[in-house]
């Protein structure tokens, strides 16, 4: 790892005023991601900036109809929250099903969010449950901030402060995990919000995306059996020594079905 | 240079580092504190995980910056100052949990935490869901499964001695 500058600002403000000043350093939370990338020195920060030292990006809270998770906040502390577990027990499920107890420990869901790596979890629920992704400066429908492998609306110097969670009737989760890097082959996360089904497949493809005729399917009739009958095409997915695009495209509607499934 | 001040196995230090120091190399190459391996250094094998504040982490992914002000426990500060064994270490010894041992200070750190934050009792399915970040590249599971499960009575004081392993 090359030798950076290391600050670590108290305050939103102070952070993003390092974080535009130089538009190659580097913010750091849980480190789970950025250290190993930094271990192969496919990039060169001149400075990291800790965010670990602002409180406010810490906690989650419910306000009504909403969930509000702080970007710092934990893998370990969203899957334990009983906030989340009472009102979004899938999204508590899949933030426990996280690596593995140690990055657990340390990851956060802003990290995962900011770096929209396509076998991430956390990705397929900010875009399944139709979340807001919330800045310090503005605020991004869950549609617009997710654009391909590793790809977000953030600009450089952005920092992500929250996701707000829109609580939905019923949701579900379920991949197929490599046997090896436990990362996703295949995912499906389902829900039924208030603004309609949505269905979204991550893993498989080069980004998260949404599968509209399943989303079809689902909104006639809320069942396994709706979605067991949609085939993914292969076109564009993933295929790799772990797995063809064919292959993955199977395992998309065997996914759908479980998480339906899953979501009761 | 940044400082940074930390509590290691009830000790305090106070360490020049780099920016990009990671936490392993502090406790291995500045308090000689060689218990904790490095194996993989990506952040997959768990034979570098010690607890800061508590939890276990991968001290192979996590900068000695960001351990500033930590309390850090690794495989030293487990045995009394008698050398009386932490139950967990004596049920890695009666059950032949390991072969090299290189995972092992990495294994014994991580089935602590595990322990320490099931009350109830863990299964055997949910031991060996609680070592996903941990490799044993001999291959010793079974018998560190073992031992977990009977270092976990003797933890939460369900047992006052360790199960003698079955001949
Ligand atoms: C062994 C292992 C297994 C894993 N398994 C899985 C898995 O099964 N599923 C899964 O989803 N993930 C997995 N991960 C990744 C893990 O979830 C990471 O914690 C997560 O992707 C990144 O979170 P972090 O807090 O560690 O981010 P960091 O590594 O600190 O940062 C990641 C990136 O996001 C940026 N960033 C961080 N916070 C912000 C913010 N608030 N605003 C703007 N940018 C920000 C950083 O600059 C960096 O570019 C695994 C990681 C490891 C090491
Ligand atoms: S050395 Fe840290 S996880 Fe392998
Ligand atoms: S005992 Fe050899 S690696 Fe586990």
């Amino acid at each position: 790892m090359y030798d950076f500058a290391y600050h670590k600002p108290a305050t939103i403000a102070d952070a993003v005023k390092i974080l535009s000043a130089d538009p190659d350093a580097r913010a750091i939370a849980g480190g789970q991601t950025l250290l190993p990338a930094l271990k192969h020195r496919l990039n060169r920060p001149p400075a990291v900036v800790d965010l670990s030292g602002i409180a406010e990006l810490r906690g989650v809270k419910r306000d009504g109809n909403k969930l509000t998770i702080g970007a710092l906040t934990r893998h370990v502390d969203v899957a334990n929250s009983p906030e989340v577990q009472a009102a979004i027990p899938a999204l508590a499920k899949m933030a426990g099903s996280i690596g593995d107890i140690q990055v657990r420990n340390r990851g956060t869901m802003g990290g995962s969010v900011a770096n929209n790596d396509p076998a991430a979890d956390y990705p397929a629920a900010v875009l399944g449950l139709n979340a807001t992704v919330v800045t310090d400066k503005r605020r991004i429908a869950a549609d617009d901030f997710f654009q391909g492998m590793f790809t977000t609306a953030l600009e450089p110097g952005e920092l992500l402060v929250a996701v707000e969670f829109p609580i939905p009737e019923k949701a579900g989760y379920a991949k197929m995990r490599n046997p090896a890097s436990r990362y996703v082959m295949a995912g499906v996360f389902v829900a039924k919000t208030a603004g309609g089904v949505r269905v979204v497949v991550n893993g498989a493809g080069p980004g998260v995306f949404r599968q509209s005729e399943m989303e079809k399917a689902l909104t006639a009739n809320w069942s396994a059996d709706a979605v067991a009958g949609v085939k993914q095409s292969a076109e564009g997915l993933n295929g790799d020594i772990h797995g063809s695009a064919e292959y993955r495209a199977h395992l998309v509607t065997v996914m759908a079905k479980r998480a339906v499934a899953e979501a009761g | 240079m940044p400082q940074v001040t930390l509590t290691v196995n009830g000790k305090a230090h106070t360490v020049e580092v780099e920016g990009r120091t990671l936490l392993v190399e502090l406790l291995r190459e500045q308090l000689r504190l060689t218990g904790t391996h490095v194996g993989c250094d990506t952040s997959q094998c768990g034979a570098c995980v010690v607890h800061v504040d508590g939890d276990s982490v991968k001290s192979c992914t996590l900068l000695a910056v960001q351990a500033d002000g930590c309390k850090i426990t690794t495989i030293e500060g487990l045995a009394k100052p008698d050398g009386t064994l932490h139950p967990m270490q004596e049920a890695f010894r009666e059950y032949h949990a390991l072969q090299c041992g290189f995972c092992t200070p990495g294994m014994v750190m991580s089935a602590i935490d595990l322990v320490k934050k099931h009350p109830a009792g863990l299964s055997e399915k949910e031991i060996r869901e609680g070592l996903e970040g941990n490799l044993c590249r001999c291959t010793g599971y079974h018998n560190i499964v073992k031992a977990i499960a009977a270092a976990q009575d003797v933890m939460h004081g369900r047992r006052s001695e360790l199960a003698r392993a079955a001949e």
